[in-house]
Order: C-alpha cells, then sequence, then structure tokens
C-alpha cells in the first residue's frame, strides 16, 4: 500500500500565515509593495460581497442556482490576478474570483445562474471561456488551445499561457486525465489548477483519489505543486512561476490549491447530511480574508479609513448585483432558435416559423395562454 | 393496501426490495452513498446495505459504467445512478460499444444485467446539461432496453423488474416528476404487475389515442381533461425499446387518430419512428396523418425559455386540433 493518502498534508507552500505573518519561500520568492497587497485584500472582500449577495438572490427566488465560491477567494484571486492580459482561462462553474480578474461583470455570472443566457460573453475578448458544467471537459479544452498557442510560435518570454480550474473531483475524469497527457507529450504552455475544496458535492477528497492530487502530475511526466489555497499571495507566486514557466517553453504544471468550500456545493445541496460542523470551524480559522487584513494591520499598512473604503465599495457593489439582477429581462420565446448554426438552416427556419405563427395565434384571444 | 409515495420514494422502496431480494444487487454512483443522491433517490440505503452495496464512485461516468460491466461479468447486479441525463454522455462509449453489445459478442455467454438510472427532461429551471431528453441516442443502439416511468406504481416495479432482468435497462426517471404522489400495493406480487414491456392506456377514449411517456404522461392526461370537444384515449408507453405496438396499433384502430408527444427534439426523436410504423401498420384505419408534439431541434434552451421548449398542455392540445384538421 501507498505510504501517503490523499487526506495526509504534505508541504504547502505559504508565503502569509493564518495569523497575517509573512513566511516567505524559497522557490517562490514575490516581490510585491503594500499596495498590490491592498488590492488583492480589496478583491478578495469584494468577490465575497458578490458571492454572498447571489447566494441570498438565489433565496429570494431571484437565481435558480449559484455555486458559492466561499472559501476559495484566495485560490481565484491570486491564481486570476497572475494572469497576463493575453493569457487564457478555461474555468469551470465557481470560478467568479478569477472572472472577477477577467473584467466579467457579476451581472453576466448571474445571467447563466438565473436562466437568462447560457452564458454568452465572448470568451476571447476576456481571456475567460464560457463556464463548463459537464466535469473536466476544459482541461481538454485549454490544452487544445495551449497546443495552437504552440503553433502560432506564441511561446517566449511575452508568450502566452493558459490556466485549466477544476476540482478534485474532475481529477477523477478520464478528460482531465487524458488532458494531462496530452499536454505532457506535447509540451504544452498550459497550467492546470486544482482547486481541492476537500468535496465534491458529498463526496470527500479520499473518494476521489489515493494519493495527494498534486503528486499525479509526475506520473504523466511534469512538476505538480500544493499550495496553501487560502493564502493569496502563495496562490499568485505560484501560479505566476507555473505560468511564466509554460509561457517560456516548459510545460505544463498542475497547481493543487488545498483550500475549503465553506458553503454548499450549491444553493441545491444540504452539506449537513454528509460533513462535520467542527471542520468547517477548523477552516474558518484559516480564512483567506482574515489572514491579508491582519497582515496590513500588524504592520501598519493600511489604516481604519481604507477598511472602511472597501466596505463601503463592497455595500455598493452588494447593492448593484440586487438591482442588476432584478433588471435582467428574460430572453423573447423565438430566441429559442437563434445561434444553433452559423450557416442558414432550413429545418430550424421552418421550427420558427411554425412557431412565431402558433404564439400568434393566441395574440388577442384575451385569457393567457388560449383556451 | 396501499403505502402513499412519490415516485422518488417509489423508485427507493423498490430498490430496497431489490437489494433485500438479491444480495448480488448493488447500487453504485456520484452520491449515492452518504448524501443518499442529490434527488435522495438512494436515501438510506447506504446506512442499511453498508458501503459494499451502495458505492460512492469516484467522480467519473465511464468509470462507473465501465466498472458496472466488470461486476456484471462477476455475478453481480448493479444499478448505477448517472447524476443528471447530460452526464451520461462521457459513459457513451462503454454504453454503446460495451454495455449493449456484449451479449451478442459472446454468443450469449455473457450478460449484462446493469440498470442505468438516469434522471431526465426538463421543467425544473437548472441550468444547463441538467434537463436534457437523450432517450434516441438509447432507442437507437440495439442492446439495450429503454423504459421510464409517469407514476409511483411504475417506479416501485418496474425498477425491481429492470433489476431482475438479464439485459442492461436504460431506466429514465422523469425528474419534474419525481414527488408526484400515488397508492403503491407494495404487498402485491411482482409477477402480479404489468411487464415493464408493455404499454398502457391510462384513460379510455374513442376519438384519438394520445401516446405520451414519462413526465409528458401527466400533462397527456391533463390534455384529455381539458378537452372537452373530443373523447381522448391517452397512452402511456413506458417502454421506448422495444415498443409495444400492439397495444398501439389496437387503440388507433378504434380511435382512428394518433398524436404522438415527447419533450425529446422532434427530429430523430422516438415521435417519428412510432409515426412511421403506426402508418404502416394502420394506414387504412387512420383518419388523418400522426401528429408529432415534441421540443424543437434546438439545444435545451436557458431555464427562462424552457416553458416555451417544452410541449405544454397548449401544444398538446393544438396539436389534437391538428388532427382533427383533416
Ligand atoms: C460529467 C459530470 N458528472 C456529474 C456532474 C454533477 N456534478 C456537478 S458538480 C459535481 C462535483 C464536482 O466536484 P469537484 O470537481 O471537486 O468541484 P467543486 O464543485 O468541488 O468545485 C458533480 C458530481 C457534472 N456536472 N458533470
Amino acid at each position: 500500500m501507498s505510504d501517503t493518502t490523499a487526506h495526509e498534508e504534505p508541504e504547502l507552500i505559504q508565503l502569509l500565515t493564518p495569523e497575517g505573518e509573512l513566511a516567505g519561500h524559497p522557490d517562490y520568492p514575490l516581490d510585491i509593495s503594500a499596495e498590490e497587497i491592498r488590492a488583492l485584500y480589496r478583491d478578495l472582500v469584494l468577490v465575497r460581497r458578490v458571492d454572498s449577495e447571489a447566494v441570498s438572490l438565489q433565496r429570494q427566488g431571484e437565481l435558480g442556482l449559484w455555486a458559492s465560491l466561499l472559501g476559495q477567494e484566495a485560490a481565484q484571486i491570486g491564481s486570476g490576478r497572475a494572469l497576463g492580459e493575453r493569457d487564457m482561462a478555461f474555468p469551470s462553474y465557481r470560478e467568479h474570483g478569477v472572472a472577477w480578474c477577467r473584467g466579467i461583470a457579476p451581472k453576466e455570472l448571474l445571467g447563466m445562474f438565473r436562466g437568462v443566457t447560457n452564458g454568452g460573453w465572448d470568451p476571447h475578448e476576456h481571456g475567460f471561456h464560457l463556464y463548463t458544467i459537464v466535469i473536466g471537459s476544459q482541461a481538454l479544452h485549454a490544452t487544445g488551445y495551449a497546443m495552437g498557442v504552440q503553433r502560432d510560435g506564441a511561446v517566449g518570454e511575452d508568450g502566452t499561457a493558459v490556466i485549466s480550474y477544476f476540482g478534485d473531483g474532475a481529477t477523477s475524469q478520464g478528460d482531465t486525465n487524458e488532458a494531462f497527457n496530452f499536454a505532457a507529450v506535447n509540451n504544452a504552455p498550459v497550467v492546470f489548477f486544482c482547486q481541492n475544496n476537500q468535496w465534491a458535492i458529498s463526496e470527500s477528497t479520499e473518494r476521489q483519489s489515493r494519493v495527494p492530487i498534486y503528486r499525479r502530475a509526475a506520473g504523466f511526466g511534469f512538476p505538480g505543486v500544493r499550495v496553501d489555497g487560502n493564502d493569496v499571495l502563495a496562490c499568485l507566486a505560484v501560479t505566476r512561476a507555473a505560468l511564466d514557466n509554460a509561457r517560456e517553453g516548459n510545460g505544463p504544471t498542475l497547481v493543487e490549491a488545498f483550500t475549503y468550500r465553506m458553503g454548499a456545493h450549491t444553493t441545491n445541496d444540504d452539506p449537513s447530511r454528509y460533513r462535520a460542523s467542527a471542520e468547517l470551524d477548523e477552516w474558518k480559522a484559516k480564512d483567506p480574508i482574515l489572514r491579508v487584513r491582519r497582515y496590513l494591520e500588524n504592520n501598519g499598512l493600511a489604516d481604519e479609513a481604507f477598511f472602511a473604503s472597501v466596505d463601503t465599495e463592497a455595500e455598493a457593489i452588494g447593492e448593484q448585483v440586487r438591482s442588476e439582477c432584478r433588471g435582467l429581462v428574460d430572453p423573447e420565446p423565438l430566441d429559442i432558435f437563434h445561434e444553433v448554426y452559423a450557416e442558414p438552416n432550413v429545418q430550424i427556419d421552418r421550427q420558427r416559423s411554425e412557431f412565431a405563427e402558433y404564439l400568434a395565434s393566441f395574440e388577442g384571444a384575451g385569457a393567457e395562454g388560449g383556451r | 393496501m396501499g403505502t402513499n409515495l412519490t415516485i422518488g420514494k417509489a423508485i427507493n422502496a423498490g430498490l430496497r426490495a431489490s437489494m433485500e431480494h438479491d444480495p448480488k444487487v448493488l447500487v453504485m454512483g456520484e452520491d449515492v452513498g452518504k448524501l443518499g443522491g442529490v434527488f435522495r433517490v438512494t436515501d438510506g440505503l447506504y446506512k442499511d446495505f453498508g458501503a459494499d452495496r451502495v458505492i460512492d464512485t469516484p467522480l467519473a461516468e465511464s468509470g462507473i459504467v465501465g466498472t458496472a460491466i466488470g461486476m456484471a461479468m462477476r455475478g453481480y447486479r448493479p444499478v448505477v445512478e448517472i447524476q443528471f441525463d447530460g452526464f451520461f454522455f462521457p459513459a457513451a462509449n462503454q454504453t454503446f460499444t460495451q454495455l449493449a453489445k456484449m451479449r451478442r459478442r459472446s454468443a450469449g455467454k455473457l450478460s449484462m444485467p446493469v440498470v442505468m438510472r438516469i434522471p431526465y427532461g426538463g421543467g425544473i429551471g437548472a441550468v444547463e446539461h441538467h434537463s436534457e431528453s437523450p432517450e434516441a441516442y438509447f432507442t437507437h443502439t440495439a442492446g439495450l432496453r429503454v423504459v421510464t416511468v409517469a407514476n409511483p406504481e411504475d417506479a416501485y416495479w418496474m425498477i425491481q423488474q429492470a433489476v431482475r432482468s438479464d439485459d442492461p435497462v436504460i431506466f429514465l426517471e422523469p425528474k419534474r416528476r419525481y414527488y408526484e404522489k400515488a397508492e403503491v400495493d407494495t404487498a402485491a406480487p411482482i409477477e402480479e404487475a404489468t411487464p415493464m414491456g408493455a404499454a398502457r392506456v391510462a384513460r379510455h377514449g374513442t376519438d384519438v389515442t394520445l401516446l405520451a411517456y414519462g413526465p409528458m404522461v401527466k400533462t397527456a392526461l391533463q390534455a384529455a381533461e381539458a378537452d372537452t370537444d373530443h373523447s381522448i384515449e391517452v397512452v402511456d408507453l413506458r417502454s421506448l425499446s422495444p415498443v409495444d405496438y400492439p397495444t398501439i396499433v389496437e387503440s388507433v384502430k378504434r380511435t382512428g387518430r394518433l398524436v404522438v408527444a415527447h419533450e425529446a427534439p422532434l427530429s430523430g426523436g422516438p415521435g417519428g419512428e412510432i409515426a412511421a410504423r403506426v402508418t404502416e401498420e394502420c394506414f387504412y384505419h387512420l383518419e388523418s396523418p400522426v401528429i408529432r408534439v415534441a421540443a424543437f431541434d434546438t439545444p435545451y434552451p436557458q431555464s427562462r425559455l424552457e416553458e416555451h421548449y417544452l410541449p405544454d398542455l397548449d401544444r398538446v392540445l393544438d396539436g389534437v386540433d391538428r388532427a382533427f384538421a383533416y
């Protein structure tokens, strides 16, 4: 039997302790100003606010569903802020913090969870692909995109790197493992960013993997590293190094951000059925926002006025999220037929006109629904 | 003596009865253990039968179906849960190239008593890939049996019949009807239950046959109720492969008209096949062409449009009107 199991905690790359002290790491030196750290703090607070507002909107029936990122803010902001303008991200469905870093307005995300769109933003404009619901699919897309980057000769110091996000559960999928292999044999400029939030709905990481996830990479022939996923500085430094490595032509890296999903899997889920509350308490002590705040406070790098201004901004964003969500208009029935094909399609055209005629038959019929 | 059960609870009770009846029956899938499945259909089984018989699998559909095939070769009868319709696709290869063809390839030496339970269909306001009706992919594949249920009685008995079948059964569960409730006589002997291959006349009528299955049966019954101009006979298909043509043909010969309603897209859907066969067998009895009421040939839309995409009461009644317009 193997000497390590998935739940064992091997060394984590950590730059900032839960107590808010800079730890530093010889392999991942981070040259960062106080101003940049304050900016990260602001990101963390604001995405948490967007997220909590969305959870309440779902409770009020304004959203069909929401997948909360609570607890995973540092993994997402750290890695998201490591991305360069030309880089391309391939998210799953919980990457609201990365979306934030890529300039996707919260209302775009809300539209999808409200059922008004299926995503709809321009992936190329933002360097951020559409959310992917079918687990693991996007790891292959990222790898293929990275193979395209190679063929374009866009590798080198100013090159493009690609990042794919997925959870610990996704590492069980064939697609994810095939992506690892394609990336390795092609030396593709892609970073696999696994947010191990300990749970795949009700199944713990041990139901997905017998070894720590970052170690899987070795079997495919590329490096894997485990980072403290609640440490925004470590996530930034490690992802930046992995992206630079990829962009310079040295191939893929698997980054396992060791973190915790503090809320339910989605607003449909009831975690009390499968996990103990003590676990949650343990992770609360490692809160990704609190430690940055402690660091800034302890070192006199931010005053009360700064924290108050971020809170004010969070209030405003919360308000904006609420009003924008309620303002999202439903699509027209005939939108069902739009954008199915690039070329004209007689079959769709016929169904659209038949349906238009059918809808028109109710007009003037008075009572809703006709009969 | 009946027990009042929802469709979801009836499947749960049927699974429990199957596991008690045969120690070789296993349940496996994502979140089927402690959580009892995202729809709670396997609720309590883990507690009572243990982790060896209720297996929380890794998150890998190809793995789930592929290992179920291996377990079946070893004499087990796995019942796998695919969490949602749209997540069956990663297992398509194992299902179509292996599960469906194993008996034929082995010249009958290997049986595949595997049940794939799939919550399917729309109407629950979900995000994409959670509302699809992929039945035509299955019915196009020889070697699979494909069934679906529309009421708690069928849910309770058909899941047990599916488990006892030596053929692979795709067991489609209409998720928006999970909470429909009715009395089920759980004490009756299984031999007395309607065979899972048979269609059932759910409501008698004389003017037109309205054929539906799974989630659309309720809508069809509502349509029959609402239409006071015509006497509508509702047939619940129950088995999509094989199709019980004798029951359908007999009904159509009496009524002279057939309307088929389903949530799957129109083109290549089960309705087209049934229309063709009924036309062949009832040509001289038909007073009008067979009418199909179905979803459109588009991807399942965002949830705010699904009420327009799914055939509803009005669209079914419109289909009936079209049958009488000839
Ligand atoms: C192919 C596929 N199977 C099943 C599901 C249903 N599902 C949605 S999320 C989820 C768990 C995912 O866990 P993980 O990969 O760890 O990501 P997390 O949600 O924890 O971020 C499951 C089983 C799906 N979306 N896609």
